[in-house]
Formats: structure tokens, C-alpha cells, sequence
């Protein structure tokens, strides 16, 4: 870990605000061979390096969903190992599936230190689902037994996929608001775009948009390239306490405010999906409006989700969403409001929800390099999920 | 006869929904104190808190409240496309079940098509599929 010292800083702050401060990430990948709790140490060690910080500095840890075999890859890191591998010393941690979506790890863990728990906690999503699949002798699947729980209600009927319940909203939106699929391919194309600015994102290939069209329907009204796809990495966010805030020697971005809020706790008995209340509830929380956002980084582990996080935060009203990122000009690196502009789950990697906040920080502190957008960039949002599950953060830069 | 499908474990609380079509009708837990339909099934009432729920038949007709053409094969058996549509049903305001339209052509279903059900036993399962109403 960083041998360097702790970089003292005199900062004026709230003592019970909470910061994001250091920030990493391992290798993305498909089938990578690296250990997943080997690659979740990557990301700490550059999280580590980027604050300034030792890891005998952290005294927290959070995490979504903790450790579990099934499914195979979808988290094979948990507190636990981290915890016992390190040696760490820890006052405070958590990690679990029955949260707000996986930003709500990063909730959690503000919670954590603006309550006293800890001074600095590392926030970690380590996802290993390509890998998990090519090596099945290592990550057996579960044979398909009896269902329990909320699928029950949904894969007797072949409904096996989020994106099958994802697309029946998308339908609702197609045939009361009028979306076109040339619209919707807009959330597509803008990521692969910006994914060719980011050395990092996992596909980089240009996109057309008649390559889009001319892809297979997975459900429709979405095809292949609305989806993300497995994806090994890790990215780690130290959320660290307003009063330990001067220990790093990065830009410490503020958790301005978090919200969620959702209609009714289910996949298919809600007339919309939970970044509609979420996003309202949002702005609830704080003095800060729509415009004053300079970049958004919305959920996208299917490109519809995306849309409605910009309708239910209010950048255009419910179902003109179509129409606002029509044609890509408003939502591209150079246009009014920047979205996901490290390309998105869709071509940067699922890195299942932490990508988004990361990528708001980077901005927010101009390192974007090649991708990074003008204009001194201070507040941002970051979403994940999207109904029933959706967390949205606000960070601000002060 | 559909194809053998991924089928729920039965227990107290879910047991008479997935039996129910056993004499053809299709129930949900009913409140026997305001009426409000409790789906999924819970031993409370979600509107009085009245724990005297117990399962009352509905009609068994229903609106396409929305839907979707899935073209994925999610395993090498399943034959594609079908319609998954969730269907508000008939009786029970704020019900809806996801299930398939069956017995016609994926391209022939829209928001708003009347159905009604139909159960397919599978093992100690009766599956509500649903079918359009012409």
C-alpha cells in the first residue's frame, strides 16, 4: 500500500459532512484470470495512492451485496476477506443485498462517518461474472431448482432476465410517449463514444447508429446494445468524514445529498419505476437545482434505465425524454449536460453502479483527461439502478 | 402445452395461488375487512392492517397493461419469440401478474387487449397463462 504520508490540507468543513475522496479502479475485463479479491486490492491500492492515504488509515468498510456464490461472479468479494487479508483494523462495516441499489453502499457508509462510526471508508463493487462464466469448474452455476422470492412471479413465465421487466416499461413508454428506437439508441451511442476517450472502458470500437438498429432484439423494444454485459472489475470510493476530509491530498468531492423513494417495492406492481419518486426526492434534499448540474452519470445497465433517471430528475418532463437526447447533441462530452461520459455500463463494463460515482468524482476534479469536459465541472449526479431499486447521489465540488 | 418451466417451491403463504387453478379459478389473498387485494400474498393487509386476509376468486379476466416480444433464448430449449405481458386483472384493483399471452402471434398483442386465463398444470403447479378475448 502507500508508504507515502498523509498530505495534510486545512479544509473548512462541516463536521458532519461527508466526501468522497480517493478513488479506484482495477483492470476491466471479460474473463480475466487476476484473483477477484486480488483485483478489489488493485482498486484499494489506487484509491489508497490517489488520497494520499494508508490503508492502516481506514477504519470502515461497505460494500453491495457482500460476498455470495450465486449468481456465479456477481459478488465473490466480501468485508469479510477483505477485512481478514489486509489485517485491517476496523470500527465499522456493512455489506448487503437489501439496500437502495448499489449506491447504497456508498449511503451507508456517509451515514457511517457523519454518525462518528469511522474517519475513512472504503466503498468497493467487485463484479466477476465473465470470468465466473468461462470457468465453471471454479464458479459452478446452481443447478435451476424450485423458485423462491420475488422470481417466482416472473421466470415461470420465461421472464428470466431484468430486461425483460425492464423492456415492459420501455413498451409503456414507447406506446403512450411515442419513443423511437432511433431516440433511445441515442444513450447507446453517446457512451461508446465517450468510451473511446476512456483507456479504460472495456469496448471502444466505434458504434453506428445502423449498427444499432440492425441489432438483434433481445426484448423488445431493446436490443443487444441496450444491454450491458458481464464484465470482471473492481472500483473502489473512500467516503471519508468531513473532519478527516483535510487528510488526503486529493479533491475531496462532498456527498451534497442521496435520495430514494419508490412506488411501490416491486418489479411488476408499480405504474413506473422507482427513478421517478427518486429522482424528485432528490432535489428535496437539497438547495442545489437541475440547473445547476454540470454532468450526469446515470445508470445504465440498460440504456431505458438511463432515459427515465433524466425524466424522474427532472432535466426534461416525463416522456420527453425521446425527444431530449434525440439526435445525442445535448447529452455528448461538449453539449448542455454531458452524460455518462466514461461510456457507461454499456461499453465501459458493467462495474455495476460504482462506475457512475466514480466517474462523476473524475470529472468533478478535471481529471478527465481526453473525455474530461470544459467548463469547471462542480456539481454532478450519480444514479444506480432505476426501479425498484435507485439511489441517486448529488456531489458537489466547494 | 408450454415448455417445462422453471416452477415455484410451495409453501403457507403461496400454496392456494398456485393451486388455485386446480377448479379453474384464479384467486388472490382478499382483505376481509376493507376488501383490498393483497398480491403477493403477506398474512397482513397493506391498506387496514387487518390480518384477516384470506384468498378470493376473481373473474378471471384481465387488461394488457404492458408487455414485451422476448427474442433471447435464455436457454438452449426455450423457443422464442413469446409475449410477457403484465396483466391488470379484472376485480382486484393494483393487481397485476406477469405472465405470457399464449395461443396467438407475439406481433398480434397491444396494450389493452382484453384476455382471460387459461392454468397449465405443471408437477403440483397450475401456471396462469392468459390468452386474448376476441
Amino acid at each position: 500500500m502507500s508508504s507515502s504520508p498523509s498530505l495534510k490540507r486545512s479544509t473548512d468543513v462541516a463536521s458532519k459532512d461527508a466526501f468522497i475522496t480517493g478513488i479506484g479502479q482495477s483492470q476491466v475485463g471479460v474473463r480475466l484470470a487476476r484473483h477477484p479479491l486480488l483485483l478489489t486490492i488493485d482498486a484499494i491500492r489506487e484509491a489508497l495512492d490517489d488520497a494520499g492515504l494508508m490503508i492502516d488509515d481506514i477504519d470502515g468498510i461497505s460494500t453491495y451485496p457482500g460476498k455470495t456464490a450465486v449468481p456465479a461472479g456477481f459478488s465473490p468479494v466480501g468485508c469479510e476477506d477483505l477485512i481478514d487479508a489486509l489485517r485491517m483494523k476496523i470500527h465499522w462495516f456493512a455489506g448487503g443485498m437489501e439496500t437502495t441499489s448499489q449506491l447504497g453502499a456508498v449511503v451507508a457508509a456517509a451515514n457511517a462517518v457523519r454518525a462518528g462510526q469511522a474517519r475513512h471508508v472504503i466503498c468497493f463493487r467487485t463484479v466477476y461474472e465473465a470470468a465466473a462464466a468461462a470457468r465453471p469448474e471454479e464458479f459452478p452455476q446452481p443447478r435451476p431448482g424450485r423458485l423462491d422470492g420475488y422470481v417466482q412471479w416472473t421466470m415461470p413465465f420465461n421472464a428470466y432476465s431484468a430486461v425483460n421487466w425492464v423492456a415492459q416499461y420501455a413498451m409503456r413508454h414507447v406506446k403512450t410517449y411515442g419513443l423511437k428506437r432511433e431516440q433511445l439508441a441515442q444513450i447507446a451511442l453517446n457512451g461508446r463514444a465517450n468510451a473511446g476517450l476512456n483507456p479504460r472502458a472495456l469496448v471502444r470500437d466505434p458504434l453506428s447508429l445502423d449498427q444499432y438498429m440492425e441489432s438483434r432484439m433481445i426484448s423488445d423494444p431493446l436490443c443487444l446494445f441496450d444491454c450491458d454485459r458481464f464484465s470482471d472489475a473492481s472500483t473502489v470510493l473512500i467516503v471519508s468524514a468531513g473532519e478527516a476530509a483535510g487528510d488526503v491530498k486529493c479533491t475531496p468531492i462532498r456527498i451534497a445529498a442521496a435520495a430514494f423513494e419508490s412506488e411501490r417495492h416491486s418489479w411488476d406492481q408499480s405504474e413506473w419505476m422507482a427513478a421517478y419518486p427518486t429522482g424528485a426526492r432528490l432535489w428535496q434534499n437539497t438547495d442545489y437545482k437541475p440547473k445547476d448540474v454540470d454532468t450526469v452519470q446515470l445508470y445504465d445497465g440498460f440504456s431505458f434505465l438511463t432515459l427515465t433517471w433524466l425524466e424522474g430528475l427532472g432535466f426534461c418532463a416525463k416522456g420527453e425524454g425521446g425527444e431530449f437526447i434525440e439526435g445525442g447533441h445535448r447529452i455528448a462530452l461538449d453539449g448542455e449536460l454531458p452524460l455518462n461520459t466514461f461510456g457507461g455500463q454499456l461499453s465501459a463494463g458493467r462495474l455495476h453502479g460504482f462506475g457512475f460515482a466514480h466517474e462523476a468524482v473524475t470529472q468533478l476534479r478535471g481529471l478527465g483527461g481526453a473525455r474530461q469536459i470544459a467548463g469547471d465541472p462542480k456539481v454532478a449526479v450519480a444514479t444506480s439502478g432505476g426501479g425498484p431499486l435507485a439511489t441517486a447521489l448529488l456531489l458537489a465540488r466547494d | 402445452m408450454a415448455d417445462p418451466r422453471l416452477l415455484p417451491r410451495l409453501d403457507p403463504e403461496n400454496r392456494f395461488f398456485w393451486s388455485s387453478g386446480a377448479d379453474g379459478l384464479l384467486r388472490f389473498l382478499q382483505c376481509g375487512e376493507c376488501a383490498t387485494y393483497v398480491h403477493p400474498p403477506r398474512p397482513i393487509c397493506p391498506h387496514c392492517r387487518s390480518e384477516l386476509v384470506a384468498p378470493a376468486s376473481v373473474p378471471g379476466t384481465g387488461v394488457v397493461d404492458t408487455f414485451t416480444i422476448n427474442r433471447q433464448k435464455w436457454h438452449p430449449g426455450m423457443e422464442v419469440p413469446f409475449v410477457i405481458a403484465r396483466i391488470a386483472i379484472d376485480g382486484a384493483p393494483g393487481v397485476f401478474l406477469t405472465s405470457n399471452i399464449i395461443q396467438t402471434d407475439p406481433e398480434n398483442v397491444a396494450i389493452g387487449d382484453r384476455v382471460k386465463v387459461v392454468f397449465e398444470q405443471q408437477e403440483d403447479v397450475f401456471l396462469p397463462f392468459f390468452e386474448k378475448i376476441d
